[in-house]
């Protein structure tokens, strides 16, 4: 059940992206999510499919394992599909009561699901080929030209490898307690909301117990090894642009430069 | 309780590339009142397999009847099942969550929806079971106890349901000797006082050759060998060549009657030993 979250999970195949540097994933993943929002016309999410599509296929990641991803945001995307359904003014082609259909808004709802999958689907691609070690790598990386206005790059990256590290740890420390209330009769299904809310006490205080001292005995190991953050810390596996990674850097300029584009075509 | 296991497959995380195969058809049947150890390898699949048996996890194929009660079909209360199997999870201690210890293990029993003073009474009974003291514990923090003491409170929880099953998961993991020998204590003499079913997890061939009536031995998720200890620890080759080997106390008396010393009597726990080593010494 929790085990089904596959958002920020790594999948573990050998596949032409998987071997893409870190840096130029993350990069790409950043202005394809601002390209999602150059979008104005649906008809350009064809092309935007194509090319979640080919990479799909590149990356070896099976698609029903990338869409059960979009299972935990699925209330939301009902969401937001029924408020733009609704909630658009224009030419009514259904009506009952206060409720109110325009063309203008199945568009609408069509297209802000559209986008929210695709929001969803290419971030999660970013970590399921990236391993959580790469990814930091890589966010490091970027991130260290701002270290001279102060930024902390690499306490940063770190924080956020930890986080990735402890997701499914987290979430398998969940499915544990969870099963353990069970067996003591605890209900986490029936009831109402006020009711749900109180049985989630007896899963939530182990959880945040376990939490606070797994931090604590990870502080503590990292202390032994006499971590002390970034300064004069050497890489096993130092960061190199490759000729796949230019191409790959060139073939989402193409796909860039159709996107806007079209947005000044159409 | 019987409860009967017909030929039990569980694939964890199917279609993805972390699918593992944790059990693989398994068969067996427990009696009622019997004392059963399930012993194997980390990893082999016990607790996969004893979650089962209330329901928690459903089988990949298989079934599984408890008192002519299949719970693997479709639409059983999984809350009348696990009313009469009890589970001791691994590491219990870890769900600990209210403020008092009575309240803690009063959880189980009122979600039984049993009244207040019965919930109390099952209470201390179940402290008493695992030897806490009800007036001294019953208001102190779970949290300020100590390992040992942490897992009886967690222990006693589900004692505290009456479960005519009890499903223990190495209840003394990380425990020291001390502490691992009284619990052991306390879970064999509430099966002589209540004559009720209880299967015990271990990989420690001397916790349970000492306790149990009969042993089921697991495998890489299969049920490689059964039957009483003495029937068990006479395969001890195969036993070392899955990495679990039998108690120090059977290896000795393997070595003694190679060397040729007359041991009659099969020895499965350490008083065995003692009393055949007396017998030998008398009659010399
Ligand atoms: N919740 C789970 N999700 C995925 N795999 C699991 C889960 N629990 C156990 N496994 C896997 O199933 C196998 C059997 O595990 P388990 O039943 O816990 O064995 P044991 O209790 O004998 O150590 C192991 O390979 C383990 O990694
Ligand atoms: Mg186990």
């Amino acid at each position: 059940m929790l085990r089904d979250i596959t958002i920020g999970q790594y999948y573990p195949v050998e596949s032409a992206i998987h071997r893409l540097d870190p840096r130029i994933k993350i990069s790409i993943s950043f202005l394809y999510l601002i390209s999602l929002f150059i979008v104005k016309d649906i008809r350009v999410f064809g092309l935007v499919t194509l090319f979640l599509l080919m990479i799909i296929k590149m990356s070896k990641v099976p698609v029903n394992y990338i869409l059960r991803g979009l299972k935990p945001i699925f209330l939301i995307i009902i969401f937001a599909f029924v408020i733009n359904l609704f909630m658009t003014p224009g030419d009514s082609i259904f009506h009952y009561g206060i409720f109110n259909i325009t063309i203008q808004g199945v568009y609408q709802a069509v297209f802000m699901v559209l986008r929210l999958v695709y929001l969803i689907v290419g971030t999660s691609l970013l970590t399921l080929t990236t391993s959580p070690i790469a990814l930091t790598d890589g966010i490091e990386h970027l991130l260290t030209p701002f270290k001279k206005i102060g930024l902390p790059a690499h306490e940063l990256a770190m924080m956020m490898t930890i986080a990735l590290r402890f997701i499914p740890t987290l979430l398998e420390e969940t499915d544990k307690i969870m099963k353990a209330q069970m067996a003591r009769g605890a209900d986490f299904e029936s009831g109402n909301i006020f009711n749900r809310a109180k049985a989630l006490v007896p899963l939530l205080v182990p959880l945040f117990i376990s939490a606070f001292r797994r931090a604590d005995e990870l502080a503590m190991a990292m202390e032994a090894r006499c971590y002390r953050g970034g300064e004069n810390r050497t890489r096993m596996k130092v960061l190199k642009y490759e000729k796949r990674d230019v191409l790959a850097g060139l073939v989402f300029g193409l796909y860039v430069a159709l996107i806007v584009g079209l947005r000044f075509i159409m | 309780m019987s409860i009967t296991i017909e030929h039990l497959d569980h694939i964890y995380d199917k279609g993805t590339p972390y699918e593992t195969k944790a059990l693989d058809d398994v068969s067996l049947t427990i009696e009622t009142g019997e004392f059963i150890g399930i012993i194997g390898h980390t990893g082999s699949g016990k607790s996969t397999l004893i979650q089962h048996l209330n329901g928690l996890i459903k089988p990949s194929s298989g079934k599984i009847v408890v008192n002519d009660f299949d719970i693997t079909a479709e639409k059983v209360k999984m809350t009348d099942v696990r009313k009469k199997v009890g589970l001791v999870f691994q590491y219990p201690e870890y769900q600990l969550f209210e403020e008092t210890v009575a309240r803690d293990i009063a959880f189980g029993p009122e979600n039984l929806g049993l009244d207040a003073k019965t919930v109390e009474a099952h209470v201390k009974e179940a402290m008493a079971l695992v030897g806490l003291d009800y007036e001294t514990m019953k208001d102190k923090s779970p949290f300020e106890l100590s390992g040992g003491q942490k897992r009886r409170v967690a222990i006693a929880g589900v004692l505290a349901m009456k479960p005519d099953v009890l499903i223990l998961d190495e209840p003394t993991a990380g425990l020291d000797p001390k502490g691992r020998d009284e619990i052991l204590m306390q879970i064999k003499q509430l099966h002589r006082k209540n004559k009720n079913t209880v299967i015990l997890v271990s990989h420690s061939m001397e916790d349970v050759g000492k306790l149990a009536d009969r042993l089921f031995v697991m495998n890489k998720g299969q049920l490689a060998l059964s039957g009483t200890p003495l029937e068990v620890f006479r395969e001890s080759e195969f036993l070392e060549s899955i990495g679990l080997g039998v108690p120090q106390i059977v290896k000795l008396s393997e070595a003694l009657i190679k060397k040729g010393i007359a041991i009659e009597k099969e020895i499965v726990t350490v008083e065995d030993a003692k009393q055949e080593l007396l017998r030998l010494l008398g009659s010399k």
